[in-house]
């Protein structure tokens, strides 16, 4: 039976890169829909009624949502190739901690470091660069955080690496400095052709914080 | 021999019921600790030094922390008995949807009704109200989100029951009123052992809110 993959995405969405990534690593052929989230389509409305929000996967006509599940989903069912996390309960349990603590704590301090400014920007940039340690430290040796292989926490996390330059720029530091072995994880992962085809360029992205920061009247 | 696993807990923890629903639903015997979160317990802090919270689970002397997290693992370390999620990925996708919204909206929204007073309690308890419209809406005619079996949203959800009648007394309203339908699947699991013997007594639980509420509002 054929497969019908859609996923409405939005190009610089860390959580859309996550989706566009899982669906390479499986090599299976996807529709890329993008969208312009201050006019959604009503597809998008129909597919996530709840949140509204993208990435939304369509497969045969059945939407998923919630880029950590669709990793999941994705995983499951093309299970024949690459698998994006271990088999065994534990280690499984593992990754599904790594990827939460991403979720949880990631996005909130990112979005202060280039969309506040003063005192908030500067306890962002603070609570950003601990959170990245911990990461690094988790990652330690590995050349992956699962090891071995490229997986659900790689997955999870490298979206947010075409960020950094926009980070830097607008916090005015250097994340390599403070995180080299993640800076070289992160260039580990680019040379995979599934990671960078669905990451866009860290410049474009600056251009487009810019132009955010321009109508939250930073700039 | 394995020993038994241990569960790092605090009674009143919605997050810590859900670990011992999921554990008692696959016939696991454990070992309870509960703790004292203003004097956290060297063992609950060498074992889950990121976020030093509860629940954790210890089996095997390795621990698995965050309550849905310790859910997926009880289901998958043991498989035979019970299973929380369907077998096909787009049913499993679902259910995680689910919890998500319960984790995203719900939790949130109630921890404002309880723990908070005026505008901010008032936004919760409109939040909350939207969150019990949309569940009740997804549970429709079905005995449990998980269809004819108990399954993983129900046992992320049905925690929360027991801290429905502090919602009531701190918001000054009626769940029931607003959905009979979610009063009626959660009194359904309620029937379920698993669920009776851990949940507590919402007296208690009302009690601890009126507590917090004194320390940190300065009244009830």
């Amino acid at each position: 039976m054929a497969n019908e993959v859609i996923l409405l995405d939005f190009w610089p969405s860390m959580f859309g890169m996550r989706t566009r990534i899982a669906l390479r690593e499986k090599g299976v052929e996807f529709e890329y829909r993008e969208e312009d989230l201050r006019n959604k389509s009503p597809l998008l409305l129909q597919m996530n009624p709840v949140h509204k929000k993208i990435p939304v996967l369509i497969h045969n006509g059945k939407s998923v949502n919630e880029s950590i599940i669709q990793v999941q989903y994705i995983d499951e069912v093309w299970s024949h190739k690459n698998p994006l996390l271990p088999s065994d309960p534990y280690l499984k349990a593992q990754a599904r901690f790594w990827a939460d603590f991403i979720d949880k704590k990631m996005y909130d301090a990112q979005r202060k470091v280039w969309a506040t400014k003063g005192e908030e920007q500067e306890a962002g940039k603070k609570e950003f660069i601990e959170i990245l340690k911990t990461l690094e430290t988790e990652l330690g040796d590995k050349p992956y955080f699962a090891g071995d292989d490229f997986g659900y926490v790689d997955i999870a996390l490298i979206g947010y690496y075409t960020w950094f330059p926009a980070y830097e720029k607008y916090g005015n530091f250097s994340i390599e400095s403070e995180c080299p072995k993640l800076i070289a994880w992160a260039k580990k992962c680019l040379e995979r052709e599934t990671v960078a085809k669905s990451l866009p360029d860290p410049e474009k992205v600056i251009g487009f914080v810019s132009e955010l920061r321009k109508r939250f009247g930073l700039e | 021999m394995a020993s038994q696993p241990i569960l790092l807990d605090y009674w009143p923890s919605i997050f810590g019921m859900r670990a011992r629903v999921a554990l008692r639903e696959k016939g696991v015997e454990f070992e309870y600790k509960v703790g004292d979160l203003t004097n956290k317990s060297p063992l609950l802090l060498q074992s889950n030094p990121i976020h030093k919270k509860i629940p954790v689970l210890i089996h095997n002397g390795k621990p698995v922390c965050e309550s849905l997290n310790v859910v997926h693992y009880v289901d998958e370390a043991w498989p035979d008995k019970n299973p929380f999620f369907p077998s096909d990925p787009y049913g499993r996708a679902h259910a995680r949807f689910w919890d998500d919204f319960v984790d995203k909206k719900f939790s949130e929204a109630q921890f404002k009704i309880w723990g908070k007073k005026g505008e901010e309690q008032e936004e919760g308890k409109k939040e909350f109200i939207e969150a019990v419209k949309i569940l009740e809406s997804e549970l429709g005619d079905k005995p449990y989100f998980g269809g004819d079996g108990f399954g993983y949203v129900d046992i992320s959800l049905i925690p929360f029951y027991s801290w429905f009648p502090a919602y009531e007394r701190f918001g000054n309203f009626s769940i029931e009123a607003e959905s009979p339908k979610l009063i009626a699947w959660a009194k359904m699991c309620m029937e379920k052992e698993s669920v009776s013997k851990s949940l507590p007594d919402s007296e208690k639980i009302v009690a601890y809110a009126a507590e917090f509420r004194k320390n940190s509002l300065g009244s009830e």
